[in-house]
Parts: structure tokens; C-alpha cells; sequence
């Protein structure tokens, strides 16, 4: 097989006479750091939803680590290896932090899922330490989610994701409404993480994505526009034009050349994560 | 999850915090908080197995009942509080497990405990060919489906009455050891300390199963079905096992009533069970395992012991015990036991960040 984890053909997914995704095609290479970035309503969240299964695709094909996985159930592409997480967190909001992770660690070969034994959920159990260390809530595991700050549910979010022991990790703007030192934590910890995981995200935080990113897809009304390594991208006029109007500053200045536009784009951006 | 106004302001507050004290006092082992519970509950079992001593006849009998029915509630309590699915007709399975219970007493033997494994056995069975269809719908789809099979049930104990005797009910007889009928002086005693038995493995049973990795993935499946598919599992399985496990509970609470009331009738599959116990389950507070216990105690209380005083009035003074319980209990009677351990714990949780005890 090649050495492409992902690889999508033609993927379109319709909403009655809106295209949300329009015929993307891309291939992932195994171990890659792969940024998806776009206009809001680009399409990036939806193309996540067709890659994991929990949408179906109207047509074209998804392909994972070399078999054919569009008619898959999500929970089967799960177990294959694909992971999330999503823009709108979705945690076990009455359960603690702990069990949060543990419902994805214990579902690992080990995890001691059909055992009655607490000797035999061990594995599971440490596991799930030291993700919640690595992520930086390790002295937050008996809390409920719902006491949990927004930032510290992002988090979680990631240590569950990571639970699933993923080969491909999809992670939508996990980096939307945390403070600098918690997304600068992320980006460590994502930078840590084994070759064996490819990682392909969608973020807002441009300094996220090239502190991260080996390369870089930019799609612009479900459609992709181009995709290359991060310097490519950002040189891009193509680029420039599809971002014309809806944030151009942010993507490519430090300081915002007109603060009161740029500022409501932002405050859009932390209230949708 | 509603997204926070100033979500900066909150996730600056805690991860500083979080990152510099060095990781305090490592998490309660899951062995230690068992053994904490297993005192209180030792106690528990133990004063109930002293009860015949101090209690007349009359109220042991009434714990009887409490058990058998509460051992019915706590299986409902694992579909409804546990994993999100409310049955209307859970009582088909304790019918079930009644009429095998009976038969296997009236044409084999009615030696303990064969009669209530068998109506264990048949409970399960009658889960498994039912829940496969049940299990697959959602919201009020399931409601109906449930509800039908309860229907189902009540109506063939009715209609077959060559095997099950109709609306006469079937008469069962008493409970032996090997060949040994009771003493008749402490019948009553003896049959308690019987039930108390087969009720204290059944609920170390489902006490277990609703803290293994199982019993998590069932409370993730009620709180988000959807993410759990994300995760990997198939809901579908686990609702179905559960299911199984639940009726094969019921058949268990079922056969004990048998052996325990001699007498199994139609009404035992029907409706009005399952109604009494789902509002035992409010009244108690599903989701723990011992509440519906405590509701079902209430609801027995209120309906066999205080009922023939009331005059027919007994359904009444319930009703009026839940709607009040509604307004007052939210989270049920196991609801008051968070009030107690809720603030303490609470405060332990919010010093710990602050609390810097780096060595």
C-alpha cells in the first residue's frame, strides 16, 4: 500500500442545495502534521465529520491506511484508529475528569473493558494519568466536567482523544479559547507525540497551526484551494484572496491593521469553539 | 455545552494554579473507596440479617416484600438510571421469572434455590429474544415497544390457562431445603433470611457490573450515545447485554416473589408493576443502586402495610408521595446523602489548588 494514511477522493457532501464539501481530494502521508485552514464555513468542520463517519458522504471516497472505510460505520473507523475532537466539546459532562478519560483508555486492547476485576483495569487506570498529566489536569481527575473552565474541557478533550491510542488524530480547533500558556502547552505536547499518530488539524491560532504544521491545506467554500508546506501558504495570493475581508490581518499580521474588524472576528471565533 | 462569555478569564484562573502545585495527594485507589463503602454496607447487611429477632412477624414479612421488590427495582434501576433506558415493561421479565419460578415448584421442585436460578435463567432468555427488537429504538419508540412486551406478557399469563392458571393465578408451593419443608413456627424468619440471601449476591452482582469499565461505558452510553460511537463502542451491544442482565435479575426478583407470595397472577406481569417501581426509582433516585431500594421500601410500605388501613386510598397516598417527592427530592431519597457528602467534598476539592504542599 502507499504510504498515505488518509486519502480522500472527490469527497462532497451536500445540505440540500448547499455544498459544504465540494470534491476534495488529499492524501495524508503517515506521520505527517497536517493543518487544515479555511474561512469560517469553509467546509473544514464538516470534511472532519466525513473523514470520522459520523456524517456520511453525499459521494467520493475515503480511504484509511489503505482500506476503503466510506460505507464504515464510525464506531468501526473508530477502532481502526481515528480519533477526534470536536469544535463543540462533547464530554461526559456528569461524570469526573478521570472517567472522561477512562471511557476511551479502557476500550485499548488491556483496558480491561470486560473485566470485573479493578486489578485488571489498572492498565487503564494509569493510563489515564498520565495523559491527564500530560495535558496538564492531573490534579483535576476527581472533578466533574462540569466544574471545569473552558480551557481546562479543551484539555480533556485532547487526553481523551489521545486515550483512544489514534493513528490518525482530527483535532478541530483544539486550541479555541484557551489561554496563550495552556495552547503553548498543547502545541508542546502535540509536537511530543510519535510518528505512529498523524495528526491533522483545523485551527484558527495561525500560530498554532505553523508551530505545528509539516503542511498545510486551505480550503475556501468546500472547496480546496491548495495545499503545500506552510510557506508556500502563507506567500499564496490565491490564499489572500479567499481570506480578503474575513480576517486577512489576523492571517498574516501580528497586529491587526484595522483592530475593531479583526477584533470581532475573533471574539466570533472564541464564542463558536 | 453552552460556550462560557469570557472563556480567557475562566481558563486563566485554574491551569497557572494547576501546573505549579505539584501533583497533591494521589487520587482515592478505586480498591480503598471500596472498602470504605464496604463497611456501611456490611453493617446494613448484618442488621437486616438480626431483624427477625427484634421485629414481629408482620413488619418482617413487610422487609420481605421490600427486598424482593426492591432486588426488582435496583434491575429496572440498571436500564433506567444506569444506561438511559426507560422500560415501561420491565415487569414482563419478573413475570416471567414468577411463572417459571411457580411451575418449576408445582411439576419438579420447589427446593431452594433451584426455582428462583431457573426463573433467573428465564428472565434473561425472555430479555434476549425481546431487548434485541426494544434495544434498537430510541425515545418513545422504545417506550411503546416496552410497554408492549409488559402488555404481551400480562396477556399471555392470562390467556394460557392450562399452564399458568389464568386469572386464578397459580398457586405455588412453599418453599423447601432438600426435602425439608420450613418449620412452621419460623416459616416467616426463615423465608427472609432465604430472601435476604439471594438479595444481597444479586445486588453485589449489579453492584459490580455497574462500576466495571462495563458499567462506565453504560453511563456514557445515557449521557452520549453519539461520543461513545466516536470512542469506538457499539451501543447497540452494551444496551442489549444490559438488557439481558436486567431481565435475567427481574426473572430472579420474580422467582423469589413466587416462592416468597405462593400465589402468581397475571397483574404480576403487568403494567401497574412496572409503573410502581419506575416510581420507585424517582422517589428513591436511579442511577445509585441503593436509592431505588429506599423507594421501593416507601412504595411497599405505603401500598401492603399502611394500604389496608387507607381503604383503598393506598395508590392515592402515593401518588401524593411523589408528586411531592418530585418537588422536594429532585435527585430522589439518594439525592440527601449528596446534600451531606456534596459540601465536604467540595471544599476538599477547591483547597487542593491552592493548598501548595511541594516536597
Amino acid at each position: 500500500m502507499s504510504d498515505h494514511l488518509l486519502e480522500l477522493s472527490g469527497v462532497t457532501r451536500t445540505f440540500g442545495a448547499l455544498t459544504a464539501v465540494d470534491g476534495v481530494d488529499l492524501a495524508v502521508p503517515v506521520g505527517s502534521r497536517h493543518a487544515l485552514i479555511g474561512p469560517n464555513g469553509a467546509g473544514k468542520s464538516t470534511l472532519f465529520k466525513l473523514v470520522t463517519g459520523s456524517m456520511p458522504v453525499s459521494s467520493g471516497r475515503v480511504v484509511f491506511d489503505g482500506t476503503d472505510v466510506t460505507r464504515m460505520s464510525e464506531s468501526h473507523r473508530a477502532r481502526r484508529g481515528i480519533s477526534q475532537t470536536l469544535q463543540h466539546s462533547s464530554l461526559f459532562l456528569s461524570q469526573t475528569v478521570e472517567r472522561n478519560v477512562l471511557m476511551a483508555a479502557q476500550r485499548q486492547p488491556g483496558g480491561g473493558r470486560r473485566s470485573l476485576l479493578p486489578r485488571r483495569q489498572r492498565a487503564a487506570r494509569d493510563r489515564a494519568h498520565e495523559l491527564l498529566t500530560d495535558v496538564g489536569l492531573a490534579n483535576r481527575s476527581a472533578a466533574l466536567v462540569s466544574a471545569l473552565s473552558h480551557g481546562e474541557r479543551r484539555q480533556l478533550e485532547v487526553a481523551v482523544a489521545l486515550a483512544c491510542e489514534p493513528r490518525l488524530l482530527l483535532l478541530d480547533e483544539p486550541a479555541a479559547g484557551m489561554s496563550p500558556a495552556e495552547s503553548s502547552r498543547l502545541v508542546g505536547l502535540l509536537k511530543a507525540l510519535p510518528d505512529t499518530v498523524t495528526l491533522v488539524i483545523v485551527e484558527h491560532d495561525l500560530d498554532v497551526v505553523f508551530a505545528l504544521a509539516t503542511s498545510v491545506t486551505v480550503l475556501h467554500l468546500g472547496k480546496l484551494l491548495l495545499t503545500g508546506p506552510p510557506d508556500e501558504v502563507r506567500a499564496s495570493t490565491a490564499v489572500q484572496e479567499a481570506y480578503l475581508g474575513t480576517g486577512r490581518e489576523a492571517l498574516f499580521l501580528d497586529t491587526p491593521a484595522s483592530p475593531s474588524l479583526a477584533k470581532g472576528d475573533r471574539t466570533t471565533e472564541l464564542g463558536v469553539g | 455545552m453552552s460556550a462560557p462569555a469570557h472563556p480567557s478569564t475562566d481558563a486563566d484562573a485554574t491551569p497557572g494554579a494547576g501546573s505549579t502545585a505539584a501533583a497533591p495527594a494521589p487520587p482515592v485507589s478505586p480498591t480503598r473507596r471500596g472498602l470504605l463503602g464496604a463497611v456501611p454496607a456490611t453493617v446494613v447487611v448484618l442488621v437486616l440479617a438480626f431483624v427477625p429477632f427484634f421485629l414481629a412477624e408482620d413488619p418482617v414479612t413487610i422487609l420481605t416484600r421490600i427486598l424482593v421488590f426492591g432486588m426488582f427495582a435496583v434491575s429496572l434501576d440498571l436500564l433506567v438510571g444506569i444506561t438511559g433506558l426507560p422500560s415501561l415493561g420491565h415487569a414482563a421479565y419478573f413475570g416471567v421469572g414468577a411463572y417459571t419460578a411457580g411451575l418449576v415448584a408445582v411439576h419438579w421442585t420447589p427446593s431452594a434455590p433451584v426455582p428462583v436460578l431457573l426463573a433467573a435463567g428465564a428472565g434473561a432468555v425472555a430479555a434476549l429474544l425481546t431487548g434485541w427488537l426494544a434495544v434498537r429504538s430510541h425515545g418513545v419508540f422504545f417506550l411503546m415497544l416496552t410497554l408492549a412486551i409488559g402488555e404481551i406478557a400480562s396477556q399471555l399469563a392470562l390467556q394460557l390457562d392450562d399452564i399458568t392458571g389464568g386469572s386464578n393465578g397459580l398457586p405455588v408451593p412453599s418453599i423447601r431445603f432438600g426435602s425439608e419443608p420450613f418449620d412452621a413456627d419460623f416459616r416467616i424468619a426463615y423465608t427472609y433470611w432465604y430472601v435476604l440471601a439471594i438479595f444481597v449476591v444479586g445486588f453485589a452482582a449489579m453492584w459490580l457490573i455497574s462500576r466495571s469499565p462495563f458499567g462506565l461505558a453504560l453511563r456514557g452510553i445515557r449521557d452520549n450515545e453519539d461520543r461513545m460511537r466516536s470512542l469506538g463502542y457499539t451501543p447497540f451491544r452494551y444496551k442489549y447485554v444490559v438488557y439481558i442482565l436486567a431481565g435475567g435479575f427481574a426473572g430472579l426478583a420474580g422467582g423469589l416473589f413466587a416462592q416468597v407470595n405462593r400465589l402468581v397472577s397475571p397483574v404480576d406481569a403487568g403494567f401497574a408493576l412496572s409503573a410502581i417501581t419506575l416510581l420507585a426509582l424517582v422517589l428513591g433516585g436511579a442511577g445509585t443502586l441503593w436509592g431505588p431500594v429506599l423507594g421501593m421500601a416507601v412504595v411497599v410500605i405505603v401500598r401492603d402495610y399502611y394500604g389496608p388501613d387507607l381503604g383503598g386510598h393506598g395508590p392515592l397516598v402515593l401518588g401524593i408521595v411523589f408528586v411531592v417527592a418530585v418537588y422536594v427530592l429532585p435527585r430522589g431519597m439518594a439525592g440527601l446523602a449528596g446534600l451531606l457528602t456534596g459540601p465536604r467534598r467540595r471544599t476538599r476539592r477547591s483547597i487542593v489548588p491552592g493548598e501548595e504542599r511541594t516536597s
